[in-house]
């Protein structure tokens, strides 16, 4: 169908718009115009589709954007700053079961196509559909809903063969086109179950990179569609999401340590109880905490999700105001995967307003912790875990961690005794110069600041 | 689409894809999942152009459900994306 020239340049128009806003996204100063011009990009496309000639079902075309629009929306908004991946993860699965949809009606439809369209039309489907129900998995974990790991026996066999009957039968679908109803229906079956199978395995502390991959996967997956649809606008917008997603998940697993395909196919277990770990844990009040920091000259905290969960940060910020004043030096060092994501941390800390100034990331304040009297590790644990430079039996060996146990005397915040996500005991609470501090990290902020008062 | 064209299109918007995420700083990492995960949301466009074309009720219904997933991924995106980057806002005097 050749459209009007209107439609052309409005679609024309948001496909630079996304760039441009995107572009913006890539630097702090920008990111709030970025994502503002990207929307006007948005608003105008789908404005346009409108005013194409012969379109039918433009009701129900309008509801359906009303309700999906709509319940987004308000659970966008009401979702908590701590529960942004899961909600991250749900959206874009969402765009990877429409990208699916849109490849199941043109095969429904049986149209004539050229061989390079229908192939691109199953792989953008295979994708779309992995990415949708991988992802529902991701935002089940994230969200609790779903608590452990589920492993198949010979789950990297299942994967395998479940990806090639998915293939053989996305292939019999462009040998035979236009496709049998039964045949459409197996392939989407056995791709849907994929990605399934596929996530259920992968462990809380890999999801970030997992959610990252299904962005790049939804993002191909359109940019696929768009070529069948003969769309320039979509296929620009997926496939630079396409490519900006693969980067960033690569830079994601470069952090933790992980190649893709070790998150893939070795997921992260608690391989029993791994080297012995001798020493005891030792407890502490909070008045010593107060004291040992009022009277040290240099503190690091090392913030983890345990305390964004709790709601600490802004207990936090007060208690490290206080220190300043009293003319301690308070650092805060950032895990690259502190939080669920890459930035996360960072996100939760600008929310309760610590300033940008006292916030370092690894490679900056790993070497300043040899000169800190006090490491306070709130809420965080497999990122401070020594294990991970020492113990090569260990699942988490390998992965780059702060060094809090270098500090003069270290602070543990925590809730109980348990392990941390990977499901890994801590070394560095069993060392002599740690002291834990048992219960919820924002009461506990709240006594350490009464004392501080109390101290003057 | 001219398959050719489609081919150097594929390329050129691979490519400023990944310059524009190759020096972003770590903090924008999860507003910046979130904004490409937005970008990819304009799948509705093509959700809609199917629906408009659809003309058996299993078409209409498989119709109706891209439309309302794709303009999920859109609405949701934007709000989550906009929230995050909001905070950083004030931070940059």
């Amino acid at each position: 169908m050749t459209l009007p020239i209107y439609v052309q340049g409005a679609w024309f128009l948001g496909a630079a718009l996304f760039i441009v806003g995107l572009k913006g996204m890539s630097s702090p100063a920008s990111a709030r115009k970025g994502i503002v011009i990207a929307g006007y990009g948005m608003l105008v496309a789908i404005a346009a589709t409108f005013l194409i000639p012969g379109l039918q079902n433009i009701a129900l075309m309008a509801l359906a954007l009303a309700l999906g629009g709509s319940a987004a929306w308000i659970s966008g908004q009401k979702v908590k700053m701590t529960d942004m991946p899961q909600m991250v993860a749900i959206y874009n699965g969402m765009g990877g079961g429409a990208a699916a949809a849109i490849a199941a009606i043109e095969f429904a439809k049986g149209d004539a196509h050229s061989l390079a369209t229908t192939v691109l039309a199953v792989i953008g489907a295979l994708i779309g559909a992995v990415s949708f129900t991988g992802s529902c998995v991701a935002w089940a974990k994230l969200q609790g809903v779903l608590k452990k790991a589920y492993r198949l026996p010979a789950q990297n066999a299942v994967n395998i063969v479940l990806a090639l009957i998915a293939i053989a039968l996305g292939g019999a679908m462009v040998a035979m086109a236009p496709a049998q109803p039964a045949l459409i229906f197996g392939f989407f079956a056995v791709a849907l179950l994929l990605g399934l199978i596929v996530t259920l395995p992968i462990g809380g502390a890999d999801m970030p990179v997992v959610i990252s991959l299904f962005n790049a996967f939804t993002g191909l997956a359109v940019g696929f569609e768009g070529y069948v649809l003969g769309n320039p606008a979509l296929i620009i917008a997926g496939i630079v999401v396409g490519a900006a997603g693969t980067l960033l998940t690569q830079l994601m697993a470069k952090a933790m340590n992980r190649p893709i395909s070790n998150i893939l196919f070795t997921p992260m277990v608690a391989s029993g109880p791994g080297e012995a770990i001798s020493g005891s844990m030792k407890e502490l009040s909070a008045l010593d905490a107060a004291a040992m920091m009022r009277y040290a000259s240099k503190v690091i905290i090392v913030p983890g999700y345990g305390m964004a969960v709790a709601h600490a940060q802004h207990k936090v910020w007060e208690m490290t105001s206080m220190l300043e004043e009293a003319g301690v030096e308070v650092k805060f060092a950032i895990h690259p995967v502190a939080g669920r994501m890459p930035g996360h941390m960072n996100v939760l800390l600008a929310e309760a307003g610590v300033p940008y100034d006292k916030i370092f990331d690894l490679e900056e304040i790993n070497g300043e912790f040899g000169q800190a009297d006090v490491a306070l590790v709130i809420g965080a644990n497999d990122v401070v875990n020594p294990t991970a430079r020492t113990d090569k039996a260990s699942p988490i060996y390998g992965m780059p961690i702060l060094d809090a146990d270098k500090a003069q005397n270290v602070i543990v915040i925590k809730r109980g005794k348990g392990t941390g996500y990977s499901g890994v005991e801590n070394a560095l609470f069993y060392t002599d110069n740690c002291r834990m501090l048992y219960g919820d990290a924002q009461p506990m902020a709240g006594e350490i600041i009464q004392h501080l008062k109390a101290m003057g | 689409m001219d398959g050719l064209l489609a081919l150097y299109i594929f390329m050129l918007a691979a490519f400023t894809g990944y310059e524009i995420i190759a020096k972003v700083p770590v903090i924008l990492h999860t507003p910046l999942m979130s904004g490409s995960n937005f970008i990819h949301g304009v799948v509705v466009v093509g959700a809609m152009l199917m629906l408009g074309q659809a003309d058996t009720p299993a078409q209409q219904a498989i119709g109706f459900f891209a439309v309302a997933l794709g303009a999920a991924n859109a609405a949701g995106g934007y709000v989550v994306t906009e929230r995050m980057l909001a905070m950083f806002k004030k931070k940059e005097a």
